[in-house]
């Protein structure tokens, strides 16, 4: 290989042990997000009247906050069994759109290894990894996976461990405690910093007029067919900026 | 309080566990490294701001706790938590500011 032409934008190539330590450390700011969100959950998840192991069932096998979260809320209304389960698979197909994002980057690796990245993905895994790799277009395949697998290893068992801290404290919470705020609190703090556009905006509107004008749908339907009106508006919207800016360019 | 039977919950966490991987595995396991059409892209980058907000947005006016009345303290944490988090881009510090306007709030209404 010639020898690199050093650029601020991108660091040397990466050993795939250095790889693990460099995402390791990139993890550590999003554990002071992770544990709460845990704690909320197993709070939450007891409160609605889940055992702890099906809490931990949740955690451990769902492994995705937001629709976990979404999930127990529709429970504890005793939605339909179907409706919870579009719903919260709903809050998840952002995770197809990562998946679609990481293929170029990682599409090369064994099937066990992407088998293992796509258990793993969660919106700060996904975040920390596409920037890495976008920014070090020559970082070899196994310090890519290397770098994803180290972002993830203090994420896994803290998110675990801190839903079954709320789990066991769920049902200690003494009365007069908001916990029912809980969820939207959480979910406002993960949407505010979402919506970094005017499509995003108007997603994000429309989806509460949506729920709010389709509240005579049966079964919580209207959270679904105002989810896809949502999803078009926030489409149409960005269509419309882009063509502003090039009409300006 | 719920409703379902043991094995109806247990039957969620496993199809919720399946169908969360399937989304997570679809493009990375399957279709490797071929690019999704633009358009398809453009509508899954707006699901989080779709589906979360909406799902929110009654809890936040109608809190079951207070039999579905709007309740001042609720509705201003809210307004907090979204001030906060939309400024400042930061998750925890807009968690910590919605539950300290609804601790301080909630003692002060009747």
């Amino acid at each position: 290989m010639a020898a690199p032409i050093p650029t601020s934008a991108t660091t040397p190539v990466p050993s795939t042990g250095q790889a693990f330590g460099r995402g390791l450390r990139d993890s550590l700011p999003f554990l002071l997000v992770v544990i709460p969100f845990g704690m909320v959950f197993g709070v939450v998840a007891i409160e609605a009247g889940l055992t702890v192991a099906e809490t931990m069932g949740f955690s451990i096998g769902v492994f995705a906050g937001a629709s976990q979260l979404a999930a127990v809320q529709l429970m504890a209304d005793n939605a339909p069994i179907i409706i919870v389960i579009a719903t919260a698979l709903a809050v998840n197909l952002r995770l197809a759109m990562y998946s679609a994002s990481l293929a170029p980057h990682l599409g090369s690796a064994p099937v066990w290894q992407r088998a293992l990245v796509a258990y793993l993905l969660v919106d700060q895994s996904y975040a920390l990894a596409h920037e890495k790799y976008e920014a070090n277009p020559k970082m070899p395949l196994p310090a890519r996976f290397g770098y994803y697998i180290g972002s993830v290893t203090l994420i896994v068992p803290l998110w675990c461990a801190a839903s079954l801290v709320g789990a066991i404290l769920g049902n200690r919470i003494p009365a007069g405690i908001p916990v029912d705020f809980a969820v939207p609190i959480t979910f406002l703090a993960v949407i505010a910093p979402m919506l970094r556009t005017l499509a995003h905006v108007a997603a994000a509107i429309t989806s509460v007029l949506g729920v709010l004008l389709l509240g005579f749908l049966p079964f919580n339907l209207g959270l679904l067919v105002a989810a896809v009106f949502a999803l078009i508006v926030g489409a149409r919207v960005e269509l419309w900026l882009t063509r502003q800016q090039i009409g300006q360019g | 309080m719920m409703a379902y039977s043991a094995a109806q919950i247990w039957a969620i966490i496993l199809v919720l566990t399946l169908g969360t991987f399937a989304l997570r595995y679809s493009f990375l396991g399957l279709i490797g490294r071929r690019r999704l059409p633009d358009w398809v892209l453009r509508h899954l980058r707006y699901t989080p701001v779709a589906v979360l907000p909406g799902l929110i947005a009654p809890l936040i006016l109608f809190p079951a706790a207070t039999d579905g009345q709007p309740d001042a303290a609720r509705l201003l944490a809210a307004a907090v938590t979204l001030g906060i988090g939309y400024w400042t881009k930061n998750v925890l510090w807009a968690i910590l500011g919605g539950a300290i306007v609804l601790f301080g709030l909630l003692p002060l209404t009747p």
